[in-house]
C-alpha cells in the first residue's frame, strides 16, 4: 500500500466550467443517460 | 492486403509499441509501475478506461451482431453510466484515500486476508482466462481471412504487448492507449463514411435506415419482461448495472486504469467521460454492422461470411451440394434486391397499402435468403460436425477487406489490433499488478519495504501472465460468439465480487468470516444456476451479487448469534 493521497476532498468542486459540485456533474451524466435512451427509443420506432 | 496495407499496420502498430517501451523505459519507482504516472490528466485516464474495455472483439463481433440481429446489444451498456457514477462517488475516494493498488487490498483492510485473497483468486481466474480469449479471438479472425499462420498471429501480438507491459508497466499502458485508441476512432469513422460512399446512387443515409429499421434490424430498446429474451432494457438496467459496477469498481484491469492520476478529479472525470460516451460509441458500432447489411441488399454477400472455412468444405466430396446452395443464395440474393428496391421507392409515396405490400414482399425475400443460409449452414455440419457454423464475427471483416480501398484496410486492421493489444495490455497490468500485491507480497512481507525487488516481481509476473495467454490462445478452443462468451464467463464470477464490495462498502456490521462463505456459497449457487437454468446470462450478475448480499447478512446474524450465545 502506498501512503494515502493528498486529494483534495471528496465534496470539493469538480472545477468544471458550469457544475458547483459533483453532485450536480453526476445528475448531468444521468439526464444525459435518460435522453440518450429515449432518443434511442424515437429513433427505433422513427425507423421500425 | 496490399503493401501500402502493411505500411500503414506496422507503421501505427509497432510505432505506438516503440513509444511506449522507449517513453517509459526508466520507470523505476513500485507506484508509477504499477498505478501509472502520477500527472495523468482526465482525458488520459477516460480513453484508457475505454481503450481497457474496448478489445478486438468489441470491432469484430459488435457490427456482426449489427448485421445478425439489430443493434438491441446497445442496451447490456444501460447500466454502465449509473454504476460509473456510484464508483465515482463511492469506490474511487475510498481507494484514493487508502492508496491501495489493487481493489482486493481494500477487502483486506475492511475484512481479513481470506477475502482479500478470494477476491483475488476470482480475479485472477476469470480474468486470466478472458486473457487468453483476447489475444485468440482477434487471432483467428485475422489469420483466417488473411491467411496469416494462426500461432504466428498469436505469438506476435502477444510478444509485441509483452516488450512495452514489461518495460513501462501501467505508464505504458496509458501512454500507449491513448494512440491506440486515436487509431481506433480514425479507422471507425473512415469505414463509416467509406460505407455511406458504397451505397447506391441516390440511396442516402436515411433509406438505409429504413430499409434496416423494416428488417428488423434498428430495435435499439425493448421494454419486454420476458425473461428469455436476452437484451433488453430491464437486462441493460439491472443486469448490465451489476455487471458493470463489477466491472468498473472492482475488476483489477479498470480500478488500475483510474486510481492513479493526477488527483481524484482526474479519476472521476475519465469516469464521467465513459458514462457519457459509452452508449454512443456502442451505438455507432452496432449502427455499422446494420448499414453493412443494407449494403450487401445491394451487393453480392457471400452465403456464409467465415469463406475460409466454406471453401475448405466447398472443394471436398459434397461440392456439388455446396455450388447448389451457392446458386439457389444467387438468385435469392438478386429476388430480394429487387423487393428492396420497390420498397424502398413505393416507401415514398403516400400509399400505404402499396407499402404494406411492398414490405411483406421484402420481409418474404429475406426469409427466403435467410432459409438458404440455414441451409448452407446444414450442408457445412453435414460435410463436417465439427463445423463452425456461426459467421457474424467475419462480417465486418469481409466487408473490410473486400469495399475498403488499400491504406483503409490496413488502418481497420490496425484498428482490431490495436484494440486487441490495449486491452490485453491493462489485463497483463492488473494481472501483474495483483499476483504482486495480492499474493507475493502476502507471503514475502519483509519484501515488501525493497521497491526495486519488487519492480523486477511485478515485470516477471507481466511477462508470466503474458506467456500464459499466449499458451492458453495456442492450445483451447473457444466459443463460436466471442463476446458473449466473455460476457457469460464474466457475468458468472462478477456478481459474487460485486456483491463482496457492496458488503464491504455499505454493510458495516458484516465480517470477514460471514462475507467469505457467503461469496463461496453464492457462486456455488450461481455456476449450478448457469448449468440448470436458461435466462439471459446478464441476471447471473444479480442473482450472484444479491445471493451473496443475503448470504453474508444471515451469516453474520447467525455468527453474531452464536457468539453472543458462546459469551453467555
Amino acid at each position: 500500500m502506498t501512503p494515502p493521497e493528498k486529494d483534495s476532498p471528496a465534496d470539493a468542486p469538480p472545477q468544471v466550467p458550469g457544475f458547483k459540485t459533483w453532485r450536480g456533474l453526476y445528475l448531468f451524466v444521468g439526464i444525459v443517460f435518460l435522453l440518450t435512451v429515449a432518443a434511442l427509443a424515437l429513433f427505433s420506432s422513427a425507423f421500425a | 492486403m496490399n503493401g501500402f496495407d502493411w505500411i500503414v499496420l506496422l507503421a501505427t502498430m509497432v510505432g505506438i509499441s516503440a513509444y511506449g517501451a522507449w517513453h517509459t523505459r526508466h520507470v523505476s519507482s513500485l507506484k508509477t509501475y504499477l498505478k501509472g504516472s502520477d500527472k495523468a490528466k482526465w482525458g488520459t485516464i477516460g480513453l484508457s478506461v475505454m481503450a481497457t474495455q474496448a478489445s478486438a472483439i468489441t470491432f469484430l463481433s459488435i457490427p456482426g451482431q449489427g448485421y445478425e440481429s439489430g443493434i438491441g446489444f446497445v442496451q447490456n451498456y444501460f447500466g454502465l453510466p449509473i454504476a460509473l457514477i456510484i464508483v465515482s462517488a463511492v469506490f474511487l475516494p475510498i481507494y484514493r484515500k487508502l492508496g491501495v493498488y489493487t481493489a482486493y487490498e481494500y477487502l483486506g483492510r475492511r475484512f481479513d486476508a481470506k477475502t482479500r485473497l478470494l477476491g483475488a483468486a476470482l480475479f485472477l481466474l476469470q480474468r486470466g482466462l478472458a486473457a487468453g480469449v483476447t489475444i485468440y479471438a482477434p487471432a483467428i479472425i485475422l489469420s483466417s481471412v488473411l491467411g496469416w499462420d494462426l500461432d504466428l498471429t498469436i505469438v506476435s501480438t502477444g510478444l509485441l504487448v509483452i516488450v512495452y507491459t514489461v518495460t513501462g508497466g501501467s505508464e505504458a499502458v496509458n501512454l500507449t492507449q491513448k494512440w491506440q485508441m486515436a487509431v481506433i476512432f480514425g479507422g471507425m469513422v473512415t469505414a463509416f463514411f467509406v460505407l455511406l460512399h458504397k451505397l447506391p446512387n441516390g440511396f442516402g443515409f436515411g433509406d438505409a435506415a429504413h430499409v434496416a429499421g423494416a428488417m428488423g434490424k434498428l430495435q435499439a430498446v425493448d421494454f419486454s419482461l420476458n425473461p428469455d429474451r436476452r437484451y433488453t432494457f430491464w437486462t441493460g438496467i439491472f443486469g448490465g448495472l451489476c455487471l458493470s459496477l463489477s466491472y468498473f469498481g472492482t475488476d483489477q484491469s479498470q480500478v488500475q486504469r483510474y486510481i492513479g492520476g493526477a488527483a481524484l478529479r482526474e479519476g472521476r472525470l475519465g469516469l464521467m467521460f465513459n458514462g457519457l460516451l459509452k452508449i454512443p460509441m456502442q451505438f455507432m458500432i452496432l449502427l455499422l454492422g446494420a448499414l453493412v447489411f443494407v449494403f450487401y441488399q445491394f451487393q453480392p454477400a457471400p452465403v456464409y461470411f467465415n469463406q475460409t472455412e466454406w471453401r475448405r468444405h466447398s472443394q471436398g466430396a459434397h461440392g456439388e451440394a455446396f455450388r447448389a446452395i451457392e446458386s439457389r443464395y444467387a438468385a435469392a440474393h438478386e429476388a430480394r434486391e429487387r423487393a428492396v428496391t420497390a420498397w424502398n421507392d413505393v416507401r415514398k409515396e403516400s400509399n400505404p397499402a402499396a407499402e404494406s405490400a411492398a414490405r411483406v414482399a421484402m420481409l418474404d425475400a429475406q426469409k427466403s435468403l435467410d432459409a438458404v443460409r440455414a441451409d448452407a449452414k446444414g450442408a457445412l455440419l453435414a460435410a463436417d460436425p465439427e463445423a463452425k457454423t456461426k459467421d457474424s464475427d467475419y462480417v465486418f471483416i469481409t466487408f473490410i477487406l473486400s469495399e475498403l480501398p488499400h491504406g483503409a484496410i490496413g488502418l481497420l486492421v490496425a484498428v482490431m489490433i490495436a484494440a486487441a493489444l490495449s486491452s490485453k495490455a491493462g489485463e497483463l497490468n492488473a494481472l501483474a499488478t495483483t499476483t504482486t500485491i495480492d499474493l507475493w507480497r502476502q507471503f514475502r512481507p519483509l519484501a515488501a519495504a525493497d521497491e526495486a525487488r519488487n519492480v523486477r516481481v511485478a515485470k516477471w509476473f507481466t511477462f508470466f501472465w503474458g506467456m500464459v495467454a499466449i499458451a492458453f490462445a495456442l492450445f483451447a478452443g473457444f466459443a463460436e460468439n466471442l463476446i458473449e462468451a466473455i460476457n457469460i464467463l464474466g457475468s458468472i464470477f462478477y456478481g459474487v465480487v460485486l456483491g463482496v464490495f457492496l458488503v464491504a462498502f455499505f454493510i458495516q456490521r458484516v465480517k470477514g468470516t460471514a462475507v467469505f462463505f457467503a461469496a463461496i456459497a453464492a457462486q456455488v449457487l450461481v455456476i449450478v444456476l448457469y448449468s440448470t437454468l436458461d435466462i439471459s446470462y446478464l441476471w447471473y450478475n444479480l442473482i450472484g451479487c444479491a445471493a451473496c448480499v443475503c448470504f453474508s447478512v444471515v451469516l453474520q446474524s447467525l455468527l453474531g448469534s452464536a457468539r453472543e450465545e458462546a459469551a453467555a
